[in-house]
């Protein structure tokens, strides 16, 4: 497993540390906190009703958003479900984001020169989709690179070796990210394979596999780092495979982790929080204090309020609006459907 | 003009568009060097270069990952699924993704996608080849689903897909692929999407059909003339959306239809035809409206075909039904 940071914040694999700057270094820390207040906020919003679909993330700061913050503006991102922290990160309105949770099409109106998909619900259909985007991207001579993200259970889908053999076989500047988080709901990942890694599923595909802390943000940014350069260079597609934890249930929409995880295993994983590591990590080197941490949480508190307001404050869907986004010249029945639904609305 | 088989049309109708813009690629299993297993992409890798017209892994699910992905990045995909037999392989990528990309962006994306593919039966083909499942497509919001019958209605209808800024589903039946010769414009046209064409007109009952069962009913038509009954023969061509217009003007002339597919009776589309036909004309029919399929069983081994498959006497016979309701 690659690591950077142990748990203590101190730096085990000094050849390995990236270049990152003090400034990028406190970035990074207000993300990851601003992140685990969102979700926090997210939770208890979904509980209110204000929020609908919502898969927390708390426990996978370091996996995300280290991984996105080794991308460029250019590149894409094709997110799965639980993914949302770094499509916001890299753009997306967080407003938008709380759309597309509650379920408006407006969530998915990407804005233009922003690069990201729209969280994926089938699992496994964005690391094929990834594959074209990365081949498109290569075929116009862009110097950008497509990521995409899957879970454990994830990496036994079809459509998880045919992106990665796809992506190989054309070279294709792709990254697929693979956030073990160790349960697919409730069943374990030991249960999804007998390969004792996922990083090895590279193999199959021809294509270099690497096993990071996924709890240590400076590996995962440098693991990223190393794979798009390599990717931009020609060297085609790599496997991350991050080791990390959800610390909150699977989604908002019933589960109950207490049926599946022991509290032992819970606390073990908590021992490893990605906030708490490069807190540690940045007090050594006096560059985070309590008072620094304190007003991005005041920040994230106001941010999140404001988009709230903003998303309740966007029109409501009609039917005539899903009409039109269908297709670019309606086909027959759709128009005299559309005619029919507006005349409905407009009494 | 030229003759051309529709497999030539084809072709002619792919090189158009490569010539005609730089973000048409067509790519699939053995569609490059090899120019396709029946030939459809014959020297256009040679013309046009790898990076256009290339070979891919073999992996339905992945192509059309791949065309979704190239689509995004400005490209205007011409994906192969050598059978369509093989869909089921890729349902998420046609049913669950394409079909949809324009709606879940709000517009801001498109997937300007055409699926090229084989089907149907006549010819003998192993497990899987032949089966007629444009019916599952054509219940998939989203999708345009579009089956020539024809040499000049397969080139200039598959311009017209290839350009539509939406996915189409272009369906090509393996027994007209060489069964004829028509006369085909060299230069560039196109057939308009979403429009059936009457093929041959009568004034005493109508059969609404598409695909092989086009040249079956028109067969069948020419009997049925020897018996002084007149069929209109409509081509539905668009079989996802239908052209109702067209088919409900030959309904009210002739009080009297049929509609002719060579899918099972559970699967296809004639029943959306019965549908809108009841809908919408129900005080101008003579008698119901009947179907002439094949059976509710799976699609036949390869020598059973000749007893399975609908042929022209039951059309005569149906529409003869109809007629002496």
């Amino acid at each position: 497993m690659f690591q950077v940071m142990n748990e203590e914040g101190e730096i085990v694999n000094k050849d390995a540390l990236p270049d990152l700057t003090d400034e990028d270094l406190q970035e990074l820390m207000k993300r990851m906190v601003y992140t685990r207040i969102w979700d926090q906020r997210a939770v208890s919003l979904n509980r209110q009703g204000r929020l609908g679909f919502y898969a927390p993330v708390a426990g996978q700061e370091a996996s995300m958003l280290g991984s996105q913050y080794a991308l460029e503006q250019e590149d894409w991102i094709v997110p799965g479900y639980r993914d949302v922290p770094q499509i916001v990160w890299h753009g997306l309105p967080l407003y938008q984001a709380f759309l597309f949770s509650r379920g408006h099409f407006h969530g998915g109106q990407i804005p233009e020169e922003l690069n990201v998909l729209s969280p994926q619900i089938i699992i496994g259909a964005q690391i094929v989709q990834t594959a074209g985007v990365a081949l498109g991207l290569k075929k116009k001579e862009k110097n950008s690179v497509a990521i995409t993200y899957t879970g454990d259970g994830g990496a036994s889908q079809g459509d998880f070796y045919e992106g990665m053999n796809f992506a190989g076989s054309f070279k294709a500047p792709a990254i697929f990210v693979v956030q073990n988080n160790q349960f697919a709901i409730s069943v374990p990942a030991d249960a999804q394979t007998s390969a004792k890694t996922i990083a090895q599923k590279g193999v199959a595909a021809g294509i270099p596999g690497v096993q990071v802390d996924g709890m240590d943000v400076l590996a995962v940014y440098a693991a990223t780092k190393e794979a798009r350069e390599r990717a931009l260079d020609g060297g085609g597609p790599t496997l991350l495979e991050t080791l990390c934890y959800r610390y909150g249930p699977h989604t908002m929409a019933g589960d109950d982790p207490t049926r599946y995880r022991t509290s032992d295993l819970d606390d073990e994983w908590e021992k490893r929080d990605p906030l708490v590591r490069l807190r540690k990590y940045l007090e050594s080197k006096d560059l985070w204090s309590e008072e620094q941490e304190n007003e991005v949480v005041d920040t994230a508190k106001e941010e999140i309020k404001a988009a709230i307001k903003e998303a309740d404050d966007t029109p409501k869907q009609k039917v005539s609006d899903l009409i039109e986004n269908m297709h670019e010249v309606l086909p027959p029945h759709l128009k005299d459907q559309l005619e029919e639904y507006r005349e409905k609305e407009s009494k | 003009m030229a003759q051309m088989t529709m497999i030539q049309a084809i072709t002619d109708a792919m090189r158009t568009e490569l010539k005609n813009d730089e973000n048409v690629l067509v790519f699939g299993e053995d569609v490059g060097q090899y120019g396709g297993v029946f030939r459809a992409t014959e020297g256009l890798q040679k013309e046009f270069g790898e990076d256009r017209v290339f070979d891919t892994p073999l992996a339905e699910s992945g192509i059309s990952g791949l065309s979704i992905g190239l689509s995004l990045t400005g490209f205007r995909p011409v994906m192969e699924i050598q059978f369509f037999g093989f869909v089921f392989e890729t349902m998420d990528g046609i049913s669950g993704q394409m079909s949809r990309l324009r709606y879940r962006s709000g517009g801001h994306y498109n997937a300007p996608i055409t699926v090229r593919s084989p089907f149907g039966g006549g010819v003998k083909t192993p497990e899987l080849h032949a089966d007629s499942l444009e019916g599952l497509m054509a219940q998939s919001p989203g999708l345009r689903v579009v089956i020539p019958s024809s040499p000049y209605d397969a080139k200039g209808l598959l311009i017209s897909s290839i350009r539509n800024n939406d996915p189409v589903i272009f369906l090509e039946h393996m027994k007209l692929y060489r069964s004829f010769r028509e006369e085909v414009p060299e230069e560039e046209y196109t057939v308009d999407l979403d429009k059936a064409e009457v093929k041959r007109e009568g004034k005493d009952v109508s059969i609404i059909t598409y695909g092989a069962m086009v040249h079956t009913s028109l067969k069948a038509a020419e009997e049925l003339a020897e018996d002084g009954i007149e069929a209109e023969v409509v081509d539905l061509r668009t079989i996802s959306p239908l052209d109702m217009e067209t088919v409900l003007e030959s309904v009210k002339k002739t009080n009297r239809a049929i509609v002719v597919q060579e899918a099972q009776k559970q699967a296809g589309i004639a029943s959306n035809v019965v549908a809108e036909i009841n809908e919408h004309a129900i005080l101008h029919l003579e008698a119901p409206v009947l179907r002439v399929t094949a059976p509710d069983t799976v699609f036949p081994f390869a020598a059973a075909e000749d007893i399975w498959l609908p042929d022209h006497t039951n059309v005569t016979e149906k529409a003869k039904e109809v007629v002496h309701f």
